[in-house]
């Protein structure tokens, strides 16, 4: 909560929020700033923890010409700062079936054509706040690396400050969740214990075991309990418990 | 700020005991976990739903005399925000089969499932599409997939051991055996789960399990899902309509006592709107933004039990409220980062958790509740007094991050641990080599709204899922198990409420008897201080500036 600790309570700093200045402890992060300020946020504020994207913050600090991203909730104020939150930015977005796709980079072309008119200008990677490097799985998306682009954006937060940043109008981050999404699903192998296990399910494998758990007294599961086999921490999936009744 | 030179003497003990702790792990010796029998103790004195006067009987509505906290207790002995007379429920703003109200986990499987089913879906969101505790889990989602080593059987069995053995039977009986299909689902969506080069899903321990069974996306699990799933539900527009900065604040009922739609608000424009419903799905999430006794808390900013407050004047009763889950490992240094949520994945990875000696005092994968009541016993000056103390003046324990490079490598922690290195590293704090201070923050609403196993509840047409309702984890959740319970629950309320709609005539005309009555029974009932509720958000603004701020009467949507 926007309490700043005693020790800053007199030294307070000046940043200027869309242009307008407020005086503020200069131990908060921006998002704590703005409410010590009387804010009370609607839009730019979220999981307050630095995963959602919803306060994608550009920044510019004194005494130098390059225009700063941060996240509002993660970064710390700095005194003379010129900030605007940006909690949306306008994102085309094409539909697809992911089932009737192969997960090929045709795909990813066909539905985003746009990619092949990045010019490479970097401006992407400078802008994530997540410090992803945008501008390499882009590269990555147009030699239909898909496995390459999945890998470089997993950290993503959707923010869309890179899309803010970029002069061939690219919308970076739909291209990449469209690529996880297509490598999760289509390149990596599917887990085949996940399979077997729906199917013995299905076929009542469990049935009489778990009925007759939840028929049991509190004392009687209490015992059960108890007596569980605990799989080692180092163990890997070849271990196999002693009582191997019930799995 | 990285730590200073105080915290950086004392870490000093923790890199002298390191060495001969990771040989132990190594060796399968682990601290010796607590018997069941030496639990309640310990609960009892250090865990804060035992502290006295924090919880008192409500006096209104359809758990009336039922003790739960405070904070939610000053929400259901309140009135509606808006009076109920003045809404115009003729002239629907909005018409659709299915009213989801969140739209977080659950809310969006709920969205994908009716969709598939044939259902017009109108979600209806505080925040954006997204914006919930959802998109904040980090460690995992359990599942008993690992054939000939686990089963649906133990997942049971650690369930109510975790939860006080008082879970509702089917609703554990529900979840552990859709979990496999569940994961399965999401796979084929396309979420990316760490994976061998075979396919298999990385597994690992949780506080409370006997197996491992917790299944991952590095350590950004609810977020890959959330990503995922909404992503999903943009590919159908045409079935999903998402309203985004309008959170519901009452809920309609037809002249049979059925769910009729709801009543939102407008954030941006002030403006209350009906949304006009044939069954709606109750999937708010919960509450930590209530700040249950001061707690610093893990939660999302929308977390204020709004679901709980609607469906309660609508006559559907809760239970499990009672206990408050407290997660034991959030962030207590540096200030900046305070109440974030430090995965329970760094423990099943391996990292002690250590006093201000360096020495290890509790084992590192009890049940939540255990853990944390620990943790709280070894730094309060009432228990041992042994806690690390901050330069803010409070204490936390170290939680050995650096042990895991140890145990599986340099580079793990970068890699297993992508979000919690990148938080740390805007602090000069660089987790792979430097331990991280934490203490429990307030994390999960164990109790809900009554729901049975096709997440029906008491209201004809009106379901709830995930972490509003109760029974499914007793009185203590373990780790992976909401994630999975938005699963498999929202996918649930999904398919049942589609079904509903096929089956059910439109009723008569909606009203808001019930909001009516209920303000007049708290009215009856002589509470002294006049609240109003859902509380929506909570206020973080300075207080200085709120005295300033006189005007009461609204003037367009200048307050």
């Amino acid at each position: 909560m926007t309490k700043p600790s005693e020790t800053t309570e007199d030294l307070l700093v000046p940043i200027f929020f869309m242009g307008k200045r407020y005086d503020v402890p200069p131990s908060l992060t921006i998002q704590k700033a703005l409410e010590y300020a009387g804010y009370q946020h609607i839009r730019g504020c979220g999981c307050r923890g630095g995963v959602c994207g919803a306060c994608g913050t550009v920044f510019r600090i004194p005494d130098s010409y390059k225009l700063q991203v941060g996240l509002a909730c993660q970064t710390v104020v700095q005194p003379g700062m010129h900030l605007m939150i940006m909690p949306y930015y306008p994102g085309n977005r094409s539909s697809f079936d992911i089932e009737e796709m192969n997960g090929t980079g045709g795909e990813v072309a066909s539905l985003y054509p746009e990619i092949f008119k990045c010019i490479g200008c970097n401006a992407c990677s400078q802008g994530c706040p997540m410090d992803i490097d945008v501008m390499h799985y882009m590269a990555q998306a147009i030699r239909g690396d898909i496995a390459g682009v999945a890998e470089t954006s997993f950290d993503c937060i959707m923010c869309g400050l890179c899309a803010s940043r970029c002069p061939a109008e690219e919308v970076q981050f739909n291209i990449a969740i469209l690529a996880r999404r297509l490598n999760a699903r289509h390149i990596i192998r599917r887990a085949e214990h996940l399979e077997e296990r729906v199917k013995e399910i299905n076929n009542g494998k469990f049935e009489i075991p778990l009925r007759d758990l939840m028929s049991k007294s509190k004392e009687g599961l209490k015992e059960l309990y108890k007596s569980r086999e605990t799989e080692p921490q180092m163990s890997e999936d070849d271990w196999k418990p002693a009582d191997a009744r019930y799995v | 700020m990285p730590y200073p030179e105080s915290l950086n003497k004392l870490m000093e003990k923790v890199v002298a005991t390191r060495p001969a702790r990771v040989e132990r792990k190594k060796n399968d010796e682990e601290f010796p976990p607590l018997k069941l029998e030496e639990r309640e103790p310990v609960l009892r004195n250090f865990h804060p739903d035992f502290i006295k006067g924090t919880r008192r009987e409500i006096k209104v509505g359809p758990s009336k005399g039922y003790a739960i906290s405070n904070e939610i207790v000053d929400l259901l002995e309140a009135k509606s925000r808006v009076n109920p007379y003045l809404i115009n429920l003729f002239d629907p703003d909005f018409e659709t089969d299915i009213l989801i109200i969140g739209a977080g986990g659950a809310g969006t499987a709920a969205a994908l499932l009716a969709a598939e089913n044939g259902a017009k879906v109108t979600i209806a969101t505080k925040l954006r599409h997204g914006d919930a505790n959802t998109m904040m889990a980090e460690g995992g989602i359990q599942a008993a997939d690992k054939v000939g080593k686990d089963s649906p059987y133990y997942h049971y069995l650690d369930i109510l051991g975790g939860g006080h053995f008082v879970n509702d039977p089917e609703l554990v009986y529900t979840m552990v055996q859709n979990a496999p299909d569940a994961l399965r689902w999401l796979e084929g969506m396309g979420t990316s789960f760490s994976k061998y080069e075979d396919g298999r899903m990385k597994t690992m321990h949780g506080g409370g399990t006997c197996r491992k069974r917790m299944h991952y996306a590095a350590d950004i699990t609810g977020a890959e899902i959330m990503k995922t799933i909404r992503d999903e539900a943009r590919n159908h527009m045409d079935m999903i309509n998402v309203i985004e900065f309008c959170p519901a604040v009452e809920i309609a009922l037809d002249d049979q006592g059925r769910c009729a739609g709801a009543v939102l608000y407008n954030l941006e424009t002030a403006e209350y709107l009906f949304v006009k419903a044939k069954a709606v799905i109750m999937a708010t999430g919960g509450s930590g933004r209530l700040h249950i006794q001061n707690f610093m808390t893990t939660n999302h900013y929308g977390a204020t039990a709004d679901g709980i407050v609607m469906a309660y004047r609508a006559g559907v009763p809760i239970s499990f409220l009672h206990t408050v889950q407290y997660h034991p490992t959030g962030v207590v240094f540096p200030e900046q980062a305070e109440g974030i949520l430090i995965t329970e994945k760094f423990r099943g990875a391996g990292a002690n958790v250590l006093n201000i000696h360096g020495e290890q005092f509790v084992y590192e994968r009890e049940p939540r509740d255990v853990e944390a009541a620990c943790i709280i016993r070894e730094c309060s000056p009432k228990g041992r007094g042994n806690g690390v103390p901050t330069p803010t003046g409070k204490f936390g324990v170290w939680l050995d991050s650096p042990m895991i490079e140890m145990l599986k490598g340099e580079g793990t922690v970068r890699k297993e641990f992508p979000g919690k290195h990148i938080l740390f590293r805007r602090f000069g704090i660089d987790i792979s080599k430097e331990p991280m201070l934490i203490h429990p923050t307030l994390h999960y609403q164990n109790g809900g709204l009554d729901i049975n196993c096709k997440c029906e509840t008491n209201v004809p047409g009106l379901y709830a899922a995930g972490e509003v309702s109760a029974g499914i984890h007793g009185e203590n959740r373990l780790m992976g198990n909401s994630l999975l319970d938005v699963i498999v629950f929202g996918r649930i309320a999904g398919a049942q409420a589609a079904m509903y709609i096929r089956e059910h005539d439109e009723g008569g005309p909606a009203n808001l008897d019930h909001v009516k009555r209920y303000n007049e029974e708290v009215e009856a009932a002589e509470i002294e201080e006049e609240r109003i509720a859902p509380m929506i958000l909570p206020d973080y603004s300075n207080p200085e500036v709120r005295k300033k701020q006189l005007t009461k009467d609204y003037f367009g949507t200048l307050s």
